[in-house]
């Protein structure tokens, strides 16, 4: 994966900038020996590495403003870093780039269950949103999978989503307001305690824009009163185009699952052997969650395992306790840990329309065999959101670029019957320069023009999101 | 003037690559929202048909002159709808006309279930759209999740055709309800109505529409709230709302579905304010500051919508936006005209560097000044 070459004057700048750095931050906020920034190298995209300049981790939004507006002042690219969660290397830095951590902006601001919305500061993580509210019956709805770790600030800079936004819709639609710190300083805010934001939907657009419009410092979302309860099925089929003809049922029928989960052969046996859930040994597997008082969970699961019977299911099993519910979920959201314990993976985000699941899981399985490299496969299935998981040995030489390239031609795949490269996880580097295969020149063109207009130096992470081939007229143009 | 009326994406941005005039751009003219432009008359409405519709994917995709109505016959056919539930402008402007999906996505129109499931952004999937150069540009997808590059799909919605002419949009549908439930209590006072919203929104229970009338059918303030699911369902969170509530008043149930459907939509579409005089404001506000907000602003009658978060406000000519503008500055939150005299500026004063990104953001999709120009200004800009 190329970036684009340090520029030899920033580093030569090196020792002036962070004494800058040090006169409007105290000297534990300001990371500059290279023995430490290395700890700043890379996200969870760990194939690729570069340790920054500097780190900075201010505690304030005047601090964030501060910061960026001597980096603006001398031309130094800032590369925004939530938890460093990234699958796409967001945070990846370059050898002339400042990071901007926000983990020290953690506090909740305020709670306010009468207008059902919580303002935290951007660093906060996912998991703790949903634990200051939890003792009172509320949670924040979106999950995706590194909730435990990963940073309000990285949800809102990739639009995260999760296995429940089937039912509650991903970062965007739960997002009511920021404070955010343009690249020169200046501190705006967008909406609020209210909906829908005044003028053009700016929150919108700066909600999955991967840290290249602004540093999100403080937040306020939507929380809701938890269900009463919440009961999954486990549905085992012998074929994938069977599951996947059922997912379609399901959704046809009118009723609205909060998860639909898909697993396939490889992955539930992987997980079974990691986390024995008790999976049945078949071709697909899905887990179907519904919400309600136990009677309304049981109308819907009924309705729910009427469609399950009309395909011929293998197994067909009901959680009847909350030990067998964390059961059913255990092997789901350990799928990655159990790939992981097998080989090196990488993990896929592209998104297709449901009714081309069979199809494209057919096409995968081909393409594995083409490659001589396994994959796994494990989804949203309800909203299409594929995560294949491609294995390969990072020490054997060569294994690397193969699964790339046969990463980049499930993407091509899911773009080309009419999906997109990425669903929850965002383009960062990793899907950088499969972009053209996507949009067309002035699709990009006019992405790029909303940078422009927000960051007209192209100093917040410049070399993530576009094809760096399309992105250097802007880049260079602004140096 | 004849309005110019094209009949293919190609031939719209024909006209706009050879035009230096203004365009003054709508779909069926049934929304005249915002400042009068002055410019040459384009309707999207020859740009019409439904493209993709996958019921089992929740999908539509269709040209932006596509009638709602059409759409919404197509969805209904397979028990599915737009759950964002879009109000029907006709009624209070007094405008006729055919409303079309573009006109829906363009003015981010959305009804009561906006509080429980999102605005029309939220189910924008993706567009296509002319810009100010006649270039054709595409965003989003027709997939539910989608973080491929910026997204211009929720920039565009609600944006008036200041940044570009919609030409296509795919959408996310949700499965119809089988039962409505509608509870409602007759004689409480604002404060007391928003109380009793924020109470039931904030259970586990499910609230797909919570309002409250200043001055209901039977002339007494009415309380309402909606709840839909299946038969048993619906019965059994009515019953637990009603306990949830009893300490705000008595709360009655209808599940006819006539009568349900009928008192949603009035609420929707603000028909209490149907034929009436006055100017008439749309305020979105956190629900709690609302009663204090009206209570402050004076001499206006109240609909409140989204559990107090939107309000209906109908107030005397010309005379109450600079109240509305102050009283709004202090409680945040914003104001637009919907219908009156417009001489205030339609649209909430932007503090000045959002406005100044606003700006730069037309001027790069609309480097000339074609599309709707001045539709959008700010007050101290505005024409009129």
């Amino acid at each position: 994966m190329e970036m684009p070459a340090p520029n030899p004057d920033i580093l030569s700048r090196k020792a002036d900038l962070v004494a800058r750095l040090l006169d409007i931050l105290p000297a534990d906020a300001v990371i500059s020996d290279p023995a430490e920034t290395r700890a700043y190298e890379c996200d969870a995209l760990t194939a690729y590495k570069c340790p920054p300049l500097a780190a900075v981790l201010p505690s304030t939004t005047q601090e964030v403003s501060d910061v960026l507006r001597i980096c603006h002042e001398m031309g130094v690219p800032v590369v925004p870093r939530g938890s460093g969660t990234s699958l796409a290397g967001g945070a990846l830095p370059t050898e002339d780039s400042v990071i901007l951590g926000v983990a020290r902006l953690n506090d909740v601001i305020e709670t306010d269950y009468d207008n059902r919305f919580i303002r935290v500061q951007s660093g906060r993580t996912n998991l703790s949103v949903t634990g200051a509210v939890e003792e009172d019956g509320y949670f924040y709805a979106p999950d995706p999978s590194s909730q435990l770790a990963c940073a309000i600030a990285g949800n809102i800079a990739m639009n995260s989503g999760g296995a429940h936004c089937l039912k509650y819709g991903v970062t965007t639609n739960n997002l009511l307001g920021v404070t955010m710190v343009l690249m020169d300083g200046t501190v705006i805010e967008l909406g609020g305690a209210h909906l829908d934001a005044e003028g053009y939907d700016l929150l919108g657009l700066i909600c999955g824009s991967e840290g290249q419009l602004g540093v999100v410092t403080e937040a306020t979302l939507r929380i809701l009163h938890k269900p009463e309860g919440a009961r999954p099925v486990l549905i085992g089929f012998d074929s994938n185009e069977v599951a996947g003809a059922c997912v379609s049922d399901i959704i046809k029928a009118g009723v609205l699952p909060v998860a639909i989960e898909f697993m396939d052969r490889p992955c539930i046996r992987a997980t079974e052997d990691f986390a024995q859930a008790g999976y049945p040994d078949c071709e697909a597997l899905l887990i179907v969650e519904v919400e309600g008082s136990e009677a309304e969970i049981d109308e819907q699961l009924e309705t729910i395992m009427g469609i399950a019977r009309t395909h011929d299911p293998v197994e067909l099993r009901q959680s009847g306790s909350a030990e067998e519910s964390a059961k059913i979920w255990l092997g789901r959201k350990s799928a990655f840990g159990a790939m992981g314990n097998i080989n090196d993976y990488m993990c896929l985000d592209g998104t297709i329309p449901v009714s081309q699941l069979p199809y494209v899981l057919k096409r995968i399985g081909e393409m594995s065999k083409e490659f001589g490299l396994d994959v796994a496969n494990v989804f949203h299935a309800g909203d299409g959101n594929m995560h294949p998981l491609i294995l390969f040995d990072a020490n054997k030489p060569g294994d690397l670029e193969t699964c790339e390239a046969f990463g980049a031609e499930i993407l091509k795949l899911c773009v080309e019957v009419g999906g997109c490269l990425t669903g929850e996880h965002g383009v960062g580097i990793e899907k950088r320069d499969l972009m053209a295969h996507q949009y067309g020149e002035r699709d990009l063109a006019m992405q790029m023009a909303v940078k422009d207009v927000f960051d007209p130096k192209w100093l917040l992470n410049p070399a993530k999101v576009f094809p760096l081939a399309a992105s250097d007229a802007h880049r260079i143009a602004a140096e | 003037m004849k309005d110019l009326r094209p009949e293919t994406e190609a031939e719209l941005a024909g006209i706009v690559r050879d035009t230096s005039e203004p365009l003054r751009i709508r779909g069926g003219g049934t929304r005249p929202i915002g400042v009068r432009v002055n410019g040459a008359p384009l309707t999207t409405a020859g740009l019409s048909g439904i493209d993709l519709y996958e019921p089992g994917a929740l999908t539509l995709v269709a040209k932006a002159g596509t009638p709602l109505a059409e759409i919404e016959a197509a969805l209904a056919a397979e028990g599915q709808r737009l759950a964002f539930e879009p109000m029907d402008h006709r009624g209070l402007l007094g405008t006729e006309g055919e409303p079309t999906i573009g006109g829906v996505f363009a003015a981010n129109v959305s009804g009561p279930r906006r509080i429980q499931c999102g605005a029309a952004r939220d189910f924008l999937l993706g567009v296509r759209f002319v810009d100010g150069r006649g270039e054709v540009i595409r965003n989003g997808g027709r997939v539910m999740k989608n973080v491929t590059g910026y997204d211009l799909v929720k920039l565009m919605a609600g944006s008036y055709g200041t940044l570009g002419i919609l030409t296509e949009v795919a959408l996310k549908v949700l499965p119809k309800t089988q039962v409505t439930g509608s509870l409602s209590c007759e004689g409480l006072d604002d404060e007391t109505a928003i109380a009793a919203l924020c109470r039931a929104l904030g259970s586990p229970y499910e609230v797909t529409g919570a309002a409250h009338m200043q001055a209901g059918p039977e002339g007494a303030p009415r309380t309402m709230i909606r709840i839909e699911g299946t038969e048993a369902s619906v019965a059994y969170r009515a019953g637990e709302l009603r306990k949830v509530l009893a300490a705000f008043g008595e709360f009655t149930i209808d599940t006819d579905p006539d009568s349900t459907k009928a008192t949603w939509r009035a609420i929707r579409d603000v028909q209490p304010f149907h034929g009436t005089d006055g100017d008439i404001w749309r305020l979105s506000v956190k629900p709690t500051d609302a009663p204090g907000l009206v209570a402050r602003i004076g001499g206006a009658e109240a609909l409140y919508d989204w559990g107090g978060g939107l309000i209906w406000l109908r107030v005397p000519k010309g005379t109450a936006g600079p109240n509305i503008r102050t009283a709004i500055a202090e409680t945040g939150g914003h104001a637009t005209l919907i219908r009156g005299t417009r001489g205030g500026g339609v649209f909430q004063p932007l503090a000045p560097p959002v406005a100044a990104l606003q700006e730069c953001l037309r001027k790069r999709f609309d480097p000339k000044g074609l599309l709707n120009p001045g539709l959008m200004a700010q007050a101290n800009e505005a024409a009129e």
